[in-house]
C-alpha cells in the first residue's frame, strides 16, 4: 500500500491506496511547518484503517509540496548564493540574473560571475576552463560564509564536461559548498537554465531542512519506508534527490491533481477543475496527461524553461468572501485554512462561497440554520456569478468550441451545479476532495534526456534510438520497473540557420515504482 | 529623432518579433542586452532616412549565425560593434549612421546597442522590412550595393574581412562557413552606401513600424481589445485563419529548418503553412482536399498566439497551440521584378509565382 500526501496552501491531504483502490483519506489544515499538518492528516489517515501497521504496510509515502515555490514567490528562507557561469567571454552582455525581479536578487545576495570555460555548440571549447579562478572564487566565498553555487556552462546539456570539473574543483577547495550544476537541472536556453539553476541552489539548504524533517516526521509514524517529492512533470524524486534538486517540485500541485483527476475519472481527453480553498486551477488533460505551457514560464518573476502544465488560476474557492457592498463580489480573498471556524455555516461571523453553496442546496456542510436567513435571489446570483467565473475559465483552456469532459476535484466542488457551458458532461470522481493527494500516490518515475546530435555523423534513426535507450535507462537507475518502462515524449529541432545537420532530440520516459 | 527608451523596446521586441514572420530569431535577449545599456544612460539615436545627408556614409548592421545557438551562448555584447571598426579601419573612414539590416527578430536590436555603445545615429529603417534567412535577401544588394566589403566578428573579437566578392550569393555561403567556424554566431557589417542610396533602397519607418506595432499589441491587451484586429490596423495586412495546430512536420536539409505546420479551425476547415526558418507560403485546404494560397512570400506570414498576441516564431511550433494566422503585405521595395528574383517564391525553390495577399486572400 501507499500514501500520498498533497501539502497545499490551505489544507493537507492524504491518501492510503492499496493498488488501484481508495482505501481512505483525511484532510487537515496546513502548517507554516509543513510537518505539523502533514502528522495530524496522517494520524487522522492511519485511524481510519486500523489493520495496517505503517512499517511493515506502507510501501511508499508520495509528497507533493509547494513549500519551495512558494519561499520564491515570498522571497523568504532563501540562502545567499553565488551564479558562476562558464562561458567567458561570451555572454557577458546578459549577466547573471539580469532579467530578475531586483527584490529577488538582493534576497540572495545577487552574486554573480562570468569565467572562462563553456563550449560552442558542437562541442569545442569557447576556452579552456579556469580552473586557478574556480579555486580562488571557492575561497573567496567561503571568506563571505557563502554555502551554495550554482555553475552554468555554456552548451552544457549537449557538453557538461566544463560543469562537472567545475563542481569537482569547488567542492574540493571549499568542501562546504554545496554545488548545483545547470545541465542537471534543465535544457538548451541558457538564461532560463540558469536562472532555474540559481533558484536551486537558493533553496538547497532549506531542501536538506525540509526533507529530514520530512523523514523524521514519516519515522515517529513508523513510516520507515522510502518517501518521494512529486516533480512539475508529474513523475516522483526520491528523497536524496529532493534535497538536492527542490526546483523540480515547482508546479507539481496541479500537475499532481490533473493527475488524479485522470486516474479517478478515466477521462484522458478533457477539462480538470481543482476548487480548493482559495483557488481554483482549471487545466487541460490530453491522453491522461496535463497539457504543458509554452516556452518560458515565469516562477517568482523570473523566466525559466521547465515544462509545466498550462493551467489557469483564479480567485474562487470555498472559502472566497463574498460581499454584498457596494456591489455582489467573490473573491479573490479568502478565510483559507480558517474556513471551519470563520464561516457562517461553522459558527463564524464571515460570509464564504461555502455558505453561499450550503444556502443554495448545492452542499451539506456545517449547520444550514446559520445560513437560512440569507436573501434567495441574492444566493441565486452568487452562485451564478460562480458557475460564469467558472464557465470564462473553461472556455479559455479549451483548444476547440465542442464541449468537452469537465472533471471538478478538490473541496471546493460543491460550489457549483452540474450544469456548465462547453461542458459535455461534468464528473465529480469519488475522492474527488483529494485528486492531488492522489496524483501523488499514483505518480510514475521518468528519465530524461536532451542532446544535440550531429546528423551528418550518424543517421536520424540512429540519435533517436541512442536519446530513447538513455531515457530508458535513466528512468530505469531512478527507480522505475523495467518491463513498465515507456517512452511518453519525443522531440526534434533542427538547429535553424547551420550548414550541418545539427539536431537537438529530447526524449522522456516513464515508468511505474518497482515495488 | 528620438532615443530608444526602456518602454520603447517593450514595444520593438514584440513588434519586431511579429514583423520576423516566423524566424530572425526571438527578441527577448537582445531587449534585456539593450535594457541594460539604458538603464546604464546610455541609449540610441534613431533618425529619419530623409535627414541623412546624400553623402554619408552608411553601414548596414547585423548579426548572423543560428538563432537556436543564440539562445545559449549569449552575445559578448560588442561583437556588432567590433565589426563596425573593422569595416571602418578597413574602408578608411568613419560611419556617419548605420542601418538596420533586417527588422524581423532579434537583428531590429543589434544596432540599438551599437548605437548605445559608440554613439552612432540608427536609421528608421532596414533591408529587409522581415525576417529572411539569407544575407543577400537584403533590398541593398538586390540594387546593386556591394556587399562586400564585409566585416564579421566572433565573441572573442576576432575579425575578418571580406572583399572583392562579386557573387552576393558567394558572400552568403563564404560569411556562414566563418560563422559557423566561430560558433554559428558573428557580429556582421557591410553593404557600405551612401545616404543617396540609402534613401533610395532602403525600407523606411520600419523601425517606427515595429515599435507601432507592439504599442498596439501592448494597448489591445491592456483593453481587453482584439489584439489581432490591432496589429492589422498598423500593418494594413488581414487575417488570413484561425486555429489550432494540428501538427508539425520539420526536416533539415541544406542547413536551413524547413518544415510545414497544419492548422484545424473549429469548422474543420485546414491551413498549411511551409517554413524555412521563416514561413514562406499559407494554403488553405478545403474539405474536399482543394487548395488555395492564401499568402506567399515575400508578403508576410505571421502566426500569433490567438489569446496573447506574441508571435510563434517556427521553433517554437507545437500540437495543440492556438494561432491566429495574419497575412501582411511586403512593402513595395520587395515586389519589384528585380526584388522577386531574391526574395520571390522561385529564389526558395517554389515554381509559382509571387501573387500579392492582396489579390489572393480574398476579403479580410
Amino acid at each position: 500500500m501507499r500514501i500520498g500526501i498533497d501539502v497545499g496552501g490551505t489544507n493537507t491531504d492524504a491518501v492510503l491506496m492499496d493498488g488501484r483502490r481508495v482505501v481512505a483519506w483525511a484532510k487537515s489544515p496546513t502548517t507554516p511547518d509543513v510537518t505539523g499538518g502533514m502528522l495530524a492528516a496522517l494520524r487522522a489517515l492511519l485511524a481510519q484503517a486500523p489493520d495496517v501497521t505503517p512499517a511493515r504496510d506502507i510501501s511508499a509515502v508520495m509528497i507533493g509540496t509547494t513549500h519551495f515555490t512558494n519561499a520564491v514567490v515570498e522571497r523568504k528562507r532563501l540562502a545567499p548564493t553565488a551564479a558562476v557561469r562558464l562561458g567567458a567571454p561570451a555572454t557577458a552582455a546578459l549577466p547573471p540574473m539580469v532579467d530578475w525581479p531586483d527584490d529577488l536578487r538582493a534576497a540572495i545576495g545577487g552574486r554573480g560571475y562570468l569565467i572562462e570555460g563553456g563550449h560552442e555548440f558542437d562541442g569545442r571549447e569557447i576556452n579552456p576552463l579556469d580552473e586557478k579562478r574556480l579555486r580562488e572564487l571557492a575561497r573567496q566565498l567561503t571568506d563571505e560564509g557563502i554555502e551554495a553555487v550554482s555553475v552554468t556552462g555554456v552548451f552544457s546539456p549537449v557538453t557538461p564536461a566544463h560543469e562537472e570539473r567545475a563542481a569537482a574543483i569547488l567542492r574540493d577547495a571549499a568542501p562546504g559548498l554545496h554545488v548545483t550544476q545547470s545541465h542537471e537541472i534543465g535544457r538548451v536556453g541558457l538564461l532560463e537554465r540558469e536562472n532555474a539553476t540559481i533558484l536551486n541552489s537558493s533553496l538547497v539548504r532549506l531542501a536538506g531542512q525540509m526533507t529530514q524533517a520530512l523523514r523524521d516526521a514519516l519515522a515517529g509514524m513508523q513510516l520507515t519506508c522510502p518517501f518521494y517529492l512529486s516533480q512539475n512533470d508529474g513523475t516522483l524524486m526520491n528523497a536524496e534527490y529532493a534535497a538536492r534538486f527542490p526546483v523540480l517540485t515547482f508546479s507539481s500541485g496541479p500537475t499532481n491533481s490533473m493527475r488524479g483527476a485522470a486516474f479517478l475519472s478515466d477521462v484522458k481527453e478533457g477539462i480538470v477543475v481543482d476548487i480548493g480553498g482559495t483557488t481554483s486551477d482549471v487545466g487541460m488533460l490530453r491522453h491522461g496527461f496535463p497539457r504543458e505551457a509554452g516556452a518560458s514560464v515565469e516562477v517568482g518573476g523570473v523566466r525559466t524553461n521547465f515544462r509545466m502544465p498550462d493551467v489557469y488560476s483564479f480567485g474562487l474557492g470555498g472559502g472566497s468572501l463574498i460581499r454584498r457592498e457596494p456591489e455582489l463580489s467573490i473573491g479573490p480573498d479568502s478565510v483559507g485554512y480558517r474556513l471551519t471556524e470563520q464561516a457562517l455555516v461553522f459558527g463564524g461571523e464571515t460570509l464564504t462561497a461555502s455558505d453561499i453553496a450550503v444556502a443554495a442546496g448545492l452542499a451539506v456542510m456545517g449547520d444550514p440554520a446559520r445560513v437560512a436567513h440569507l436573501d434567495r435571489v441574492f444566493a441565486g446570483q452568487a452562485v451564478q456569478r460562480m458557475r460564469t467565473m467558472l464557465e470564462t475559465a473553461i472556455d479559455r483552456m479549451k483548444l476547440a468550441a465542442d464541449p468537452v469532459p469537465v472533471v471538478l476535484v478538490g473541496g471546493g466542488h460543491v460550489l457549483v451545479g452540474d450544469q456548465l457551458a462547453g461542458a459535455s458532461v461534468v464528473l465529480r470522481p469519488a475522492n474527488c476532495q483529494v485528486a492531488n493527494a492522489i496524483g501523488a500516490a499514483i505518480a510514475q518515475v521518468g528519465g530524461e534526456i536532451e542532446r544535440v546530435y550531429d546528423l551528418s555523423a550518424m543517421s536520424r534513426t540512429a540519435a533517436l534510438d541512442a536519446a530513447r535507450q538513455e531515457a530508458v535507462d535513466r528512468a530505469r537507475a531512478a527507480g522505475a520497473a523495467p518491463s513498465s518502462i515507456e517512452i511518453v515524449e519525443v522531440e526534434e529541432v533542427p538547429l535553424t540557420y547551420l550548414p550541418s545537420n545539427a539536431t537537438r532530440i529530447h526524449v522522456k520516459a516513464v515508468g511505474d515504482l518497482a515495488a | 529623432m528620438w532615443k530608444i527608451t526602456a518602454d520603447d523596446l517593450e514595444s520593438i521586441a514584440i513588434g519586431a518579433g511579429i514583423l520576423g514572420t516566423g524566424g530572425g530569431g526571438n527578441p527577448y535577449l537582445g531587449k534585456v542586452r539593450m535594457r541594460e545599456h539604458v538603464k546604464a544612460g546610455r541609449t540610441a539615436t534613431i533618425i529619419r532616412p530623409e535627414d541623412v545627408p546624400d553623402d554619408a556614409c552608411v553601414v548596414s548592421v547585423f548579426n548572423m549565425g543560428a538563432p537556436t545557438v543564440g539562445y545559449e551562448r549569449l552575445p559578448q555584447g560588442e561583437e556588432e560593434w567590433t565589426a563596425l571598426r573593422a569595416l571602418e579601419a578597413h574602408i578608411g573612414r568613419k560611419a556617419d549612421a548605420i542601418v538596420p539590416g533586417e527588422i524581423g527578430g532579434s537583428n531590429s536590436i543589434a544596432p540599438l546597442v551599437v548605437g548605445a555603445q559608440c554613439g552612432v545615429p540608427v536609421i528608421d529603417a532596414d533591408g529587409m522590412g522581415r525576417a529572411f534567412p539569407e544575407l543577400q535577401m537584403e533590398t541593398f544588394t538586390f540594387n546593386g550595393v556591394s556587399m562586400t566589403p564585409l566585416a564579421l566578428s566572433s565573441h572573442k573579437g576576432e575579425t575578418v574581412i571580406l572583399r572583392d566578392i562579386d557573387d552576393p550569393h558567394e558572400v552568403e555561403r563564404v560569411a556562414r562557413r566563418w560563422a559557423v567556424a566561430h560558433g554559428a554566431r558573428a557580429g556582421t557589417a557591410g553593404s557600405v552606401m551612401t545616404g543617396a542610396q540609402l534613401k533610395a533602397f532602403g525600407i523606411p519607418g520600419t523601425l517606427t513600424l515595429a515599435r507601432r506595432v507592439g504599442e498596439a499589441v501592448r494597448a489591445a491587451r491592456n483593453t481587453r481589445a482584439d489584439i489581432h484586429a490591432a496589429v492589422l490596423a498598423v500593418t494594413g495586412g488581414r487575417r488570413l485563419f484561425t486555429g489550432k495546430i494540428v501538427d508539425v512536420e520539420r526536416r533539415t536539409t541544406a542547413g536551413f529548418a524547413r518544415g510545414e505546420v497544419t492548422l484545424a479551425a473549429d469548422d474543420q476547415s485546414r491551413c498549411m503553412i511551409a517554413f524555412q526558418n521563416e514561413n514562406l507560403i499559407a494554403r488553405a485546404i478545403a474539405p474536399d482536399g482543394s487548395e488555395r494560397v492564401l499568402a506567399i512570400v515575400p508578403d508576410l506570414i505571421c502566426i500569433v498566439d490567438s489569446e496573447t498576441g506574441e508571435p510563434v516564431t517556427t521553433e517554437l511550433l507545437r500540437y495543440g497551440l492556438r494561432v491566429t494566422v495574419l497575412g501582411i503585405p511586403a512593402p513595395v521595395q520587395l515586389r519589384t521584378p528585380r526584388a522577386l528574383e531574391f526574395v520571390g517564391p522561385r529564389a526558395f525553390g517554389y515554381d509559382t509565382d509571387f501573387r500579392p495577399l492582396e489579390l489572393v486572400a480574398g476579403k479580410g
